[in-house]
């Protein structure tokens, strides 16, 4: 009887240190997963950022200015945009 | 006292003749009282402390390691219909000081601190000289500043989150996107008009953090935060562009003081692009005036004019009172209806019915007018949505005024066919135009991009009825026309001009509305282009002269974009300048 009981003791005091083990683990991996996910937001308002920047990069006046001025760059005129058909009807649209 | 017996020698354990010593019988008694009582009182405590108090200290525990912490959500940013930014969210961050601890900063760190907030020291002490407990010192500097004054560690500085909206569009979309106030609070355009579905909703989690701070375990709900929706407009950024830039060159040129364009894809409805002039940038929101916010293509109302002529004459031709080639005789360009004399400011003989339209006979078209009932006329500009609100869902939307029938008297019935006596906003206009852009239906307008097809109208006009009257709006912009200078090289285009006095203390000044209506292609209308510059002072005043040049540049410049087959031949094109933007 005292042996099965001290069994029991040793598997109870195991079972606690197992459990304070996982527990601690699972902080461990949750602070990770924090440190991730806190990450992930960082990365997404750089992308934001990063759109923002594009966006300004890419607007139709600089673009255009660009173009004109620095390229020298002209619309073609009606006679310089050939038309191309397939089976006889004009290629185009969205 | 103890009475011990004689020690025995070789004794076993359970004679040990220390347990044969007896106490007195009370004195074992007591001690056994007293661990009973002490036993039951730590028991009343732990029940105490377990059981009845159990709640409170539970709360205290929790408070000491527990944090409810909100998860903050982003405005939904809204984009055009191809995905390019037009207004978008990013986190900045506002420094604050406790001005009581902010004071004990050293002189030196007052000098790290000023510069990284750009600002001079004198400001600086200025800020944190304020008998408060808190005071913003800056708002809104960017992340990275933020993190450099986190790391100098000043007493009494301290630092929030906070979003800030930008328009990388900036002034071109200004009167459609609308700006957010402080609070992320929609105040003009499609941010106030969206505002439910752009708003996003924080989320909450309660959590338990360590010592050190960090979280180290999620507790009970949590909500996760929804952000706001992204909101795509029909907008197309790069037509937008175009209707911009050639309203703005054509106020300019004719030194106007306001305009207004509108492109609307006659297949959808969709509003491709939404001009006006005076705008202004809603980055920077310092300097504002009424004028500038005024999104007037939709909040003002004016006399159409001439644009308005084409409907009379499709409903006298869709009831078959008369056909594109009767004529009308309006000599000698004068008319008189009770008191009242009408005139065409270039008279002309007889005119059929395509004439009447295409040079603009105010005679003919008051004519062909008079030939229906005030209730015919009203139940016309009822069904092309005159008078009613274009239902877009954006702030200040006006329906415009028409009158009803049953007190028009006829020299107002004959006006209201030439646009007199009649308001609408711009943007009515070009609704009404859809008529002849499609099968006569007239089509709902829609802010955001519409992805289910074919959208349906109101049926107004019969299909036959619509074509003649396309060939009746494309006669207008031949040479014989009122606005040759509206043809588009490569592509067949039509609309009608309007050059309307304005009215000013309920008289006619000598002011005018110039406007141009259109459609193109003429073999398949894609789009509807109305333009109208208010008060043009410089270089002619007519509809033609105006508002055609920049309907041809920016149809051109949109039919290029949308890649749209050239329908005409190109000689018919030939001496059109083609000064279109790239």
């Amino acid at each position: 009887m005292l042996r099965f009981n001290m069994t029991l003791l040793l598997v109870l005091v195991v079972c606690a240190l197992a459990l304070v083990t996982s527990q601690h683990r699972a902080r461990k991996l949750f602070q990770e997963l924090e440190r991730e996910q806190e990450r992930a937001r960082q990365l997404d308002v750089e992308y934001g950022q990063l759109q923002l920047e594009m966006s300004t990069w890419a607007t139709h006046p600089r673009i255009e200015k660009i173009a004109r001025d620095r390229l020298h760059m002209l619309a073609p005129d009606a006679a310089g945009r050939p038309l191309v058909t397939v089976a006889g009807k004009p290629v185009g649209g969205r | 006292m103890v009475v011990r017996r004689r020690p025995q020698r070789g004794h076993r354990y359970t004679e040990s003749p220390v347990l044969e010593l007896a106490l007195q019988g009370w004195r074992s008694r007591m001690v056994g009282l007293l661990l009973m009582a002490a036993l039951l009182a730590l028991v009343a405590r732990a029940f105490y402390l377990q059981v009845i108090n159990n709640d409170f200290l539970q709360e205290k525990g929790d408070s000491r390691y527990r944090r409810d912490i909100e998860v903050s959500a982003s405005r939904g940013k809204i984009v055009d219909r191809h995905g390019d930014m037009l207004a978008v969210s990013t986190p900045m961050k506002s420094v604050w000081a406790i001005p009581g601890d902010a004071r004990t900063m050293t002189a030196e760190q007052k000098r790290q601190l000023a510069e990284l907030l750009e600002m001079s020291v004198r400001d600086l002490d200025g800020k944190i000289a304020a008998e408060k407990t808190f005071v913003y010192v800056r708002r809104q500097i960017s992340p990275e500043t933020g993190e450099r004054i986190a790391a100098l560690k000043l007493p009494g500085i301290h630092q929030e989150k906070e979003y800030r909206r930008f328009y990388p569009a900036a002034d071109m979309t200004a009167h459609i996107v609308g700006f957010t106030g402080v609070d992320d609070k929609g105040l003009e355009g499609v941010e106030l008009a969206l505002q439910p579905s752009l708003l996003g909703r924080p989320g909450s989690r309660t959590v338990i953090r360590d010592r050190r701070g960090n979280i180290i375990e999620d507790v009970g709900a949590t909500r996760p935060p929804q952000d706001g929706k992204e909101i795509r407009l029909a907008l197309d950024s790069k037509i937008q562009y175009l209707a911009y830039s050639q309203l703005k060159a054509t106020v300019e040129q004719h030194k106007a003081k306001a305009g207004g364009a509108v492109v609307i894809d006659a297949r959808t409805g969709e509003i491709l692009a939404l001009a006006n002039w005076p705008t202004y940038n809603p980055n920077n929101r310092q300097k504002l005036s009424g004028a500038q916010l005024r999104n007037r293509a939709i909040t003002d109302t004016y006399e159409p004019g001439s644009v308005m002529k084409p409907f009379i004459a499709a409903l006298a031709l869709d009831r078959g009172k008369l056909a594109v080639n009767t004529v009308i005789n309006t000599a000698p360009g004068r008319m008189t209806i009770g008191k009242a004399t009408i005139s065409d400011s270039h008279p002309h003989d007889a005119l059929t019915v395509a004439q009447v339209i295409q040079k603009s006979s105010n005679i003919g078209t008051a004519k062909i007018a008079l030939g229906f009932t005030p209730r015919e006329m009203w139940d016309l500009f009822d069904k092309l949505g005159f008078g009613q609100e274009p239902n877009l869902g954006f702030p200040g939307e006006v329906g415009g005024r028409l009158r009803p029938w049953k007190n028009w008297r006829p020299i107002e019935q004959a006006t209201m066919s030439y646009g007199h006596g009649i308001a609408v906003s711009l943007i009515q206009m070009a609704r009404a135009y859809t008529v002849f852009a499609n099968d006569g239906e007239l089509m709902p307008l829609s802010l955001l991009r519409v992805d289910e097809a074919p959208v349906r109208g109101v049926p107004v006009f019969s299909q036959q009825t619509v074509r003649e009257m396309r060939l009746m709006l494309e006669m207008a912009v031949q040479p014989e026309g009122t606005a040759p200078r509206a043809r588009v090289a490569g592509y067949r285009v039509g609309g009608k001009t309007g050059t309307a006095y304005k009215i000013e203390g309920g008289v006619y000044a000598r002011k005018y509305i110039s406007s141009f209506v259109g459609i193109a292609p003429v073999s398949d209308p894609r789009l509807v282009i109305a333009v109208m510059v208010d008060e043009p002072s410089v270089g002619g005043h007519y509809g033609g002269d105006v508002a055609g040049p920049a309907f041809s540049n920016i149809a051109a410049g949109a039919l290029r974009t949308l890649g749209i087959p050239p329908d005409a031949a190109l000689q018919v094109a030939a001496g059109v300048s083609d000064k279109g933007p790239l």
